[in-house]
């Protein structure tokens, strides 16, 4: 195995497309499948060494995240976190303080898990991923990266730079909750990122709701345009909500949970992901 | 399969040492360094027990490759202490009887010292969801717990 | 073995009770405390194990050339390399041992039984070699049909795992073999007649998963054997003398040719009583003349060593309507792992031990299925068996609307109980404890919505056994201490404060440490909680033993007969003489020359007289009934000690053993696919509790002294983990309103519970 940390996208591009490449973030996937002989790099290639990579930085349009920024640094950004809470609560719930200070949102996506904590706030944040290839950079919405498990869309050589997070404007909130059996260090038996707004006579304007941990990839609910939008939220819609969510599940039998557990959850946590997502809009 | 040369600062002295690239930080400490104070419980970031500050951040040094470790600064264990003073947390674990097999201790040690220079006057459930990725198997954590307040509200008042 | 039972409860203890540094300490709180991996030695090889990756195969060849011509290995061994043994049985810990087994678990000779099954070991320069290698090595397998339930291995038609396997304790004797190993039967009294005279009869099936001890220390250890086969083993054991005898008979070497030195223990629980890598280690170095280390990765560990049962059982217990018990019978099913050794006669006597019993009856199956061997775990079987049993006893007190605790008090055992597995039990704690937990705050304390309350009592035996002890007394009047039974949770500073008690000197001028097999005779393990009381038993005989050489030099200084010298506060005093002359400890151990030489003493017991211990333990839970999750929200754990040494220490065990429980029953478990492979070897799916799990464990110290025992010692470390699995599992049923007799009650469990309500 070898080992590169190139200063330069373009080297990176081009050592991944070596024989065998694999991308080295913050390791906490990675190493665990060196350990167990699920992978035997030729080339590990880290990223953290290439400009803006581990950056958060406020945009005009919203936030940059590098994609190598470890969560712990992420979850200590005070204006960040206030403006996308759930987010950054989805990035905290990744692992351990330990794990915190090494994972990153960019290896958490790639490591295409349908479980990843990350993945259904982000979606559901509606945030772009800035990839870079072989000719520069092209962007891609978050939803579009995970195919099915351990599959992304990325086409040899590309690898993520960063995020894009938009503004959250105006009545806005956020929210991401997951159920595991202990209280930390599991990995989600469900997951489900929420992010609203709220017009001003209080009714649902957007809503976005991304499932985690209940199909091979993440799923964002469908058809909320017309089930939602100008709705007074209420109890109706939220069971409306609720029953939506579990017709979107296609879980599988594991050693973490079972279709019928996953499918009950995901609407419960829907269900209370949505009011506090809710609340935090309605606070502001 | 050619080994890098790294340098770095290892508490507080500059260290100097090779590494194969597929060596995680903790082989490095422990079989070429003989920093055996970090321990491999698991392997896998699941247990904590080789916890180290790499740069500042409480890690695991087993999801740590060696070679990325070039440049950089470590603390471990063994640079806890100050000499012969040993670290006010040290000595709270002794006093309270936080460990009975000892072998998670240093990993915690080190997990418990990076929270209170983040948080000097953490409540209980930040000291338990801090130390969630220590796993310890013999004292039920109370102890555990209890000796982290208690040298927080002692650090405070001196 | 001399008269201990003169007890020093009376005496004003200076060091006893109260609670000093572990002498141990200042190591393990800085790193520099070794443990089983961190040694290392010149020339060392790296020793790495293949495993089988079938639950159950025929081993039709295994072929090793090409990994021994691999550059850089030096040693391959097979079950060739190991002579068969005989069937005999060997007491380990709380847990029998058979030879013929033990080489086979660790190293598969004509099948492998479970996923993880070693069937060769390779010895290289590096770990990268030794991984080649194996890779190197042919194995050729018949696959068989495996099982893993002991519901379905009992069955006629069941795959068999062992041809010769005649079922032992049935009469008479099967004549076909089967996976049923033994049979064990305990009781008296007439359980139709209990049954006919109970007011309310309740019956009920359990059934537990098995755990692994889930010690944060893989098995490590480091063998080197010099070409004239003297072997030196460090290891990380609950017992170096019983690991030596165990290897010595697998290798065929002499008892005085296996050297072995305990590490620091990065616990074990039962766990690390029996040997897996060790003799591998010792037969690649004895092959290679090399040093060789061998570590095993959490995944090994959990796929190949531990756990405890797994079980099926069967509790019917009759009461009149004041709850007085009638009668109690109960099945039990328990998994051996691929090798009889279930801790089922140990599950079966202490079912109803906590209960004064007039009819009572109940029977044990060991059974084996294709599963690792099971080790002991905390108060082998005791836990199984007793959960089933005490969530029994909340039903009933739910059924004629009693408190739970004012029923285990009307049931209670006390001194002079005849025992379900025989004896009149002596002086115990278990009404002590239930009286502790009722006036405990924690138990009239409001409860909120979807909360449960949960009692539960528990009742471990303990153990003495074959103990020695060596005492020196340094030159200027030092004390050196050496024990055979390793520290694991600070028995150093247990014995060091019995020593300086006895001496009446201070604890720091003691200075014990753990030695090695060739520097003490025979120490049974670190086991059956077993430490405080036997080797505290041979410590303070010990002691005793030196002051009367102590006496006898000041005696000889002051040319007087030793009668007329006592021994006060650390120092030898002249009896009834009117210029009261004094020797201290320092003074007599620097004429020590002058006096016949060196002042040393030791002492050898095969104690007897272990005392029961019992608990009670408390806890709060909350269901969210839309999820089934459990949040832990207060523990409070009740136990009689005996007499605590060190409180600090026995909380300790009683806060450790509670959260172990705490586990088993909410959310540890091995998931297996069809196959038999096991889909979580990690800590990661593996779930033991950690921090934000659970709350603080309050605990109660309670003391009805051990008359055995010169303080008064009870065992207090496995006691602990018997009463959370129905304290919780009772909890849980009284916050939902639903009987729950499965564990481990993970979220999913309980809400299928609910939603079936």
């Amino acid at each position: 195995m070898e080992y590169f940390a190139p200063t330069q996208a373009s080297e990176a591009t081009a050592l991944l497309k070596k024989e065998g490449a694999y991308v080295l973030a913050g390791g906490t996937d990675l190493l665990v499948k060196l350990k167990s002989r699920m992978l035997k790099p030729n080339v590990v290639i880290d990223l953290k060494a290439l400009p803006k990579i581990k950056a958060i930085e406020k945009t005009t349009s919203g936030w940059w995240i590098g994609a190598a920024t470890p969560c712990a640094e992420i979850t200590e950004h005070e204006e960040l976190t206030k403006e996308w809470p759930g987010v950054c609560e989805a990035l905290g719930l990744i692992g351990s303080t330990q794990i915190q200070g090494r994972a990153s949102l960019g290896g958490n996506l790639c490591n295409a898990s349908p479980a990843a904590d990350s993945v259904p706030a982000v979606i559901a944040a509606n945030t772009i991923c800035v990839i870079a290839t072989e000719n520069g950079e092209r962007e891609d919405l978050v939803e579009n990266i995970v195919l099915s498990p351990g599959v992304t869309s990325l086409k040899p050589g590309e690898f993520i730079l960063g995020f894009k997070l938009p503004r959250s404007q105006g009545r806005s909130g956020d929210s991401y909750l997951r159920l595991i059996p202990r209280t930390e260090m599991d990995i989600a038996v469900v997951g489900v990122g929420v992010s609203l707004s709220l017009d001003k006579a209080g009714n649902l304007e957007t809503i976005r709701v991304c499932l985690g941990a209940v199909a091979p990839r993440q799923v964002l609910l469908p058809d909320l345009q017309k089930t939602c939008i100008g709705k007074q939220p209420s109890e109706e819609l939220v069971q409306t909500l609720v029953e939506l969510a579990r017709k979107a599940c296609s879980p599988i039998n594991d050693k973490r949970g079972t279709v019928d557990y996953r499918t009950t959850v995901a609407g419960v946590l829907t269900k209370r992901a949505f009011k506090i997502a809710l609340e935090r809009a309605q606070a502001k | 399969m050619s080994k890098k040369h790294i340098s770095t600062v290892i508490n507080g002295d500059a260290m100097e040492f090779l590494a194969s690239p597929e060596q995680s930080l903790l082989d490095i400490l422990r079989d070429e360094l003989e920093l055996t104070g970090s321990k491999e419980g698991c392997g896998t970031g699941d247990c904590g027990a080789c916890s180290i500050m790499l740069d500042g951040r409480l890690v695991c040094s087993c999801l740590v490759l060696g070679v990325e470790a070039d440049g950089k600064n470590i603390d471990t264990i063994e640079g806890m202490g100050n000499g012969s003073d040993m670290h006010p947390l040290q000595k709270k674990f002794l006093e309270h009887a936080a460990l009975q097999c000892g072998i998670c201790t240093p990993g915690i040690l080190i997990a418990a010292k990076a929270l209170l220079e983040k948080k000097p006057d953490p409540t209980e459930e930040e000291v338990r969801y801090w130390l969630a990725g220590n796993l310890c198997r013999c004292t039920g954590y109370d102890k555990i717990v209890r000796a982290v307040l208690d040298t927080a509200a002692d650090m405070r008042a001196a | 073995m001399n008269d201990m039972t003169q007890t020093n409860l009376q005496k004003d203890l200076k060091i006893v009770g109260t609670r000093p540094l572990r002498p141990d300490g200042a190591d393990k709180v800085t790193g520099r405390a070794l443990f089983g991996a961190d040694k290392s030695l010149p020339n060392m090889l790296v020793g790495r194990v293949l495993r089988s990756p079938h639950a159950h195969a025929k081993i039709i060849s295994i072929d090793t050339k090409a990994a021994e011509a691999l550059p850089g290995v030096k040693a391959v061994i097979t079950s060739k390399d190991f002579q068969d043994l005989p069937s005999e049985f060997v007491p380990a810990g709380e847990m029998m041992v058979n030879f013929k087994d033990m080489t086979r678990n660790i190293m598969a000779r004509e099948k492998v039984l479970y996923e993880g099954h070693t069937v060769a070991a390779v010895a290289a320069i590096n770990d990268a070699i030794a991984e080649e290698a194996m890779a190197l090595i042919k194995v050729e397998y018949e696959l068989l049909p495996h099982v893993m339930d002991v519901e379905e291995a009992e069955k006629p038609n069941a795959p068999l795992l062992h041809d010769d396997m005649i079922t032992i304790g049935v009469e008479p004797a099967p004549k076909k073999p089967s996976n049923v190993a033994k049979r064990v039967e305990f009781g008296f009294g007439d359980l139709d007649k209990g049954f006919k005279e109970a007011d309310l009869i309740i019956e009920k099936k359990f059934s537990t998963q098995p755990v692994h001890q889930g010690y944060i220390e893989p098995h490590a250890c480091l063998a080197s054997v010099s070409e004239d086969g003297q072997g030196e083993l460090w290891v990380t054991t609950q017992g170096p003398f019983v690991v030596r005898n165990f290897c010595s008979k697998i290798l065929g070497m002499s008892t005085s040719q296996i050297r072995v030195t305990a590490s620091e223990i990065g616990g074990g629980f039962g766990g690390k009583t029996v040997i897996y890598l060790e003799p591998l280690a010792l037969a690649l170095s004895r092959k290679a003349c090399r040093p060789v280390k061998m570590v095993m990765s959490r995944q090994e560990v959990l796929m190949a060593s531990g756990p405890t049962s797994g079980a099926k059982i069967w509790v019917k217990i009759g009461v009149k309507k004041d709850g007085r018990i009638t009668a109690g019978d109960a099945v039990l099913k328990f998994q051996a792992g691929a090798f009889q050794g279930s801790p089922i006669g140990p599950g079966a006597m202490c079912a109803f031990a906590p209960y004064e019993m007039t009819n009572v009856r109940v029977v044990g199956y060991d059974i084996v299925v294709n599963r690792p061997k099971v080790a002991a775990y905390r108060a082998p079987g005791g836990p199984i068996s007793e959960y089933a049993v005490e969530s029994v006893m909340d039903e009933i007190a739910q059924k004629l609307n009693l408190d739970p605790l004012e029923l285990r008090l009307k049931n209670a055992a006390k001194e002079g109980t005849q025992a379900p597995y025989g004896p009149k039990l002596g002086p115990i704690g278990m009404i002590e404890t239930l009286e502790a937990a009722k006036a405990h705050p924690h138990y009239s304390a409001p409860l909120g919505p979807n909360q449960g309350r949960g009692v539960a009592s528990g009742f471990w035996f303990n153990i003495g056994g074959e103990t020695c002890t060596s005492i020196n007394i340094n030159e200027d009047g030092t004390v050196g201490l050496t024990l055979g039974t390793p520290d694991i949770g600070g028995s150093r500073a247990s014995m060091a404060m019995m020593a300086a008690e006895e001496l009446g000197v201070p604890m720091s001028t003691i200075r014990p440490i753990i030695g090695d097999t060739s520097s003490l005779g025979f120490n049974f393990l670190t086991g059956g909680s077993r430490v405080t009381f036997s080797s505290g038993m041979a410590v303070v005989e010990s002691v005793r033993e030196i002051i009367v050489e102590l006496r006898k030099r000041a005696a000889q200084l002051w040319d007087v007969s030793i009668e007329k010298v006592e021994w006060v506060s650390g120092h030898a005093r002249l009896v009834g003489s009117e210029n009261p002359k004094s020797l201290s400890l320092r003074e007599l151990a620097e004429a020590a020359g002058k006096t016949g030489g060196p002042i040393v003493g030791g002492a050898s017991i095969n104690a007897t007289g272990a005392g029961p211990s019992l608990a009670t333990h408390i806890v709060d839970v909350e269901v969210d009934p839309e999820t089934g999750r459990t949040t832990v929200l207060r523990y409070t754990a009740i136990q009689d000690a005996g007499k605590a040494i060190h409180p600090s220490y026995v909380e300790g065990q009683m806060q450790g053993g509670a959260v172990q429980g705490i586990g088993w029953a909410l959310n540890e478990e091995y998931v297996y696919d069809d196959n038999g492979k096991l889909l979580n070897p990690g800590f990661l799916d593996y779930r033991v509790p950690v921090c934000s799990d659970v709350p603080m464990i309050d605990t109660v110290i309670v003391e009805v002294p051990n008359p055995k025992h010169p303080y008064g010692v009870r065992g207090v470390g496995e006691t602990p983990i018997v009463p959370p699995l129905a304290a919780v599992s009772n909890a849980v049923s009284r916050a939902t309103n639903i009987r729950f007799n499965e564990l481990p009650l993970s979220p999913p469990r309980v809400l299928a519970a609910i939603e079936s309500r």
